[in-house]
């Protein structure tokens, strides 16, 4: 069944294709190709000054030690042994375990639990709804550092402070930002084939997981991979919960921050930051990968943020 | 994560209007369904149960320890009265971390915008292409902060770093980016800028929604691209353009990771004073020394000036912004 109702699909069709007449210049002419060039000067400029950080750590991450800083974009000495030596060096194996599956487990939770609530102020019409929305809105809102400690007395309470539980249980709640997202999906499925659906005997928890589930999967994946790269890339976290346990334990941001420190020689280190760079091209890899198949939902997430009534 | 969250904020209102006119047919009789209404609570419980431990809870708690002295070893908190709170104001490194991030917030802020804008711009206008140049444009948005950082940390080396060798290249001296106490701030912001294409993103959909034949019966009329950018473009995106003010502020008042990975995440090195976030020493103080209660005090203090300035900022916004359904 093929029902776009999405909320955000509009934006995401106008963001991401270009307008067919974006000026009146006629593109044939000589003056129309001067014209595209001219514009292209600043865009690719642009694009040179955003790929140079990339290039750059890509580089390093060939170079041996003594070279990593000389900015050379063709490494001098070509050393890919980085590439076999950095897991003795650091846990890498073990950070990338860790990352990916707190990554996938609070993405999922939170995707999952999201829509569920999300569906119940969609679809449900219930005393103190439009009150319990207004809340979820509110704590939007909120700075973080309100919660932090007492969310880290609740955890130590638990006995699960060096544990990876506290970087993805909370998802198991839902997150306001997402059942905003998703509610807003829902409410732009037509109400009648729900009721048609109950006139047929299908229960609540069907209408949601028989009918709704499967019709919002666009504004799933915006979800999941919103969550993941939030995940992916989450370093307090790791700073707070995991930090005195074991290197083993760590996620990759918590890993490469440790790492900066291990090699600085102002610690002892020897300034192998080639294993640095290595660690780092190989944190980012996913996310570009993450972005290549999945553009589109994020520039329509973010959109659909943007967006005002 | 903070920044996705707040992003939805100022949406919030629109959400409300949206809701308001798509209210269905039979929705006038207040009468509910005992069943549809148990169901529906029995759908929205997770998340309220969320809400009554992790965040009302957790205030209510944050707000007891901010009161009390919290030992951590026997988990105990002994009430201290408003001490927490008196030595807030005479702690001068509390003051002046929020001197630097209020400084950096009003040093970034705007030129994130006007950068975030300009590319928009560029985005917007080009005939070809854009599609190519937006997915290059994004990619700092992708990289996991702590990459960044490691590449940062080395391009804004004072002597080797590759900016500097750059500057030095077309006659300039660069300065001391991550020494000098003037340049400390300037070395964040341009990292923000480069990660700053999500701002772009929600500039350039409301660009695209500006409706064409308003530039062109400018452009009969005489109006010049600088008269049409002032008088059509900036009043047809204020609403997109308050709500990016309004979520960099939040965020820029709440940045940790850069000046974190850049400065504090090695204990033996001395970090220059202008580099102490107010996040950050709210980090320290909660999670390297357990001052639970001081800490709790000052997330209190940032709760209260960040609720301020976005509400003098909704306050402006609200003379400024327009917003179509007036029209």
């Amino acid at each position: 069944m093929t029902v776009d109702t999405s909320a955000a699909a509009p934006t995401l069709s106008s963001a991401g294709r270009e307008k067919p007449s974006m000026t009146r210049k006629p593109r044939r002419t000589a003056g129309g190709i001067v014209w595209q060039v001219l514009q292209w000067v600043p865009l690719v400029g642009f694009s040179l000054l955003f790929i140079y950080p990339f290039a750059w750590l890509l580089a390093a991450s060939f170079k041996p030690r003594g070279q990593v800083f000389d900015n050379a974009l063709i490494p001098r000495t070509f050393q890919p042994e980085n590439y076999a030596q950095v897991w003795n060096e650091l846990p890498l194996l073990n950070w990338l375990g860790n990352s990916l599956f707190i990554a996938i487990l609070a993405a999922t939770l939170v995707t999952v639990m999201s829509s569920i609530v999300a569906f119940g102020f969609a679809y449900f019409k219930f005393p103190g709804r439009g009150i319990l929305f207004g809340i979820v809105l509110a704590t939007m809102m909120l700075p973080g550092a309100v919660t932090l400690v007492p969310q880290f007395l609740i955890w130590n309470n638990l006995g699960l402070v060096g544990t990876n539980v506290p970087l993805w249980g909370m998802n198991l709640f839902g997150s306001a930002f997402y059942i905003f997202l998703q509610r807003q999906f829902f409410l732009g499925l037509p109400r009648e084939i729900f009721e048609a659906a109950r006139v047929d005997g299908v229960g609540y928890w069907g209408l949601f997981w028989r009918m709704a589930f499967p019709l919002s999967v666009p504004s799933f994946v915006i979800v999941f991979l919103f969550e993941f790269q939030a995940s992916w890339n989450n370093l307090q976290a790791g700073l707070i919960y995991l930090n005195a346990g074991s290197e083993e334990g760590y996620t990759v941001p918590l890993g490469i921050a440790s790492a900066m420190t291990k090699y600085s020689p102002t610690n002892g280190g020897h300034g192998d930051y080639q294993f640095v760079m290595v660690a780092a091209l190989l944190v980012t890899l996913p996310m570009i990968l993450l972005f290549a198949f999945g553009q589109r939902y994020f520039v329509e997430g973010v959109a659909t943020a943007g967006r005002k009534g | 994560m903070t920044l996705t969250k707040d992003r939805a904020v100022a949406d919030a209102a629109g959400a409300d209007e949206r809701t308001s006119t798509e209210k269905r047919p039979g929705h006038k009789a207040k009468k509910y369904n005992r069943k549809e209404a148990i169901a529906g609570y029995l759908f929205v419980a997770p998340w309220v149960i969320g809400f009554l431990i992790f965040t009302l809870g957790a205030m209510i708690y944050s707000l007891v320890i901010s009161f009390s002295h919290y030992q951590l070893a026997t988990n105990t908190a002994r009430p201290a009265g408003f001490s927490n709170y008196e030595a807030l104001v005479q702690d001068p490194k509390v003051m002046m971390s929020l001197g630097n991030t209020l400084y950096f917030a009003i040093l970034a802020v705007p030129l994130q915008i006007i950068f975030a804008l300009l590319l928009a711009m560029l985005l917007n206008n080009a005939t070809k292409g854009s599609a190519f140049f937006r997915t290059v444009y994004y990619l700092p948005k992708m990289t996991p902060a702590v990459a960044t950082a490691a590449v940062f940390f080395l391009l804004l080396n004072g002597n080797q770093g590759a900016i500097n060798k750059g500057l030095a290249a077309i006659g300039i001296q660069g300065p001391q980016w991550l020494l000098d106490p003037d340049w400390v701030k300037p070395s964040i912001v341009i990292m923000t800028l480069w990660g700053v294409s999500g701002t772009m993103v929600i500039f350039l959909a409301a660009l695209k929604n500006v409706p064409r034949d308003l530039y062109e019966v400018a452009e009969l009329d005489g109006a010049g691209p600088v008269r049409r950018f002032f008088s059509i473009t900036l009043p047809m995106i204020s609403g997109p353009m308050f709500f990016n003010v309004l979520v960099l502020t939040i965020a820029a008042l709440q940045t940790f990771d850069e000046a974190y990975l850049l400065f504090y995440r090695d204990t033996v090195q001395a970090a220059p004073d202008a580099s102490l976030f107010y996040a950050v020493y709210l980090f320290q103080q909660a999670f390297r020394q357990f001052n639970f209660g001081f800490a709790s005090a000052m997330a209190w203090l940032i709760f209260v000036i960040i609720m301020i300035i976005s509400l003098i900022q909704v306050r402006v916004g609200n003379r400024f912004v327009y917003y179509e359904s007036e029209r």
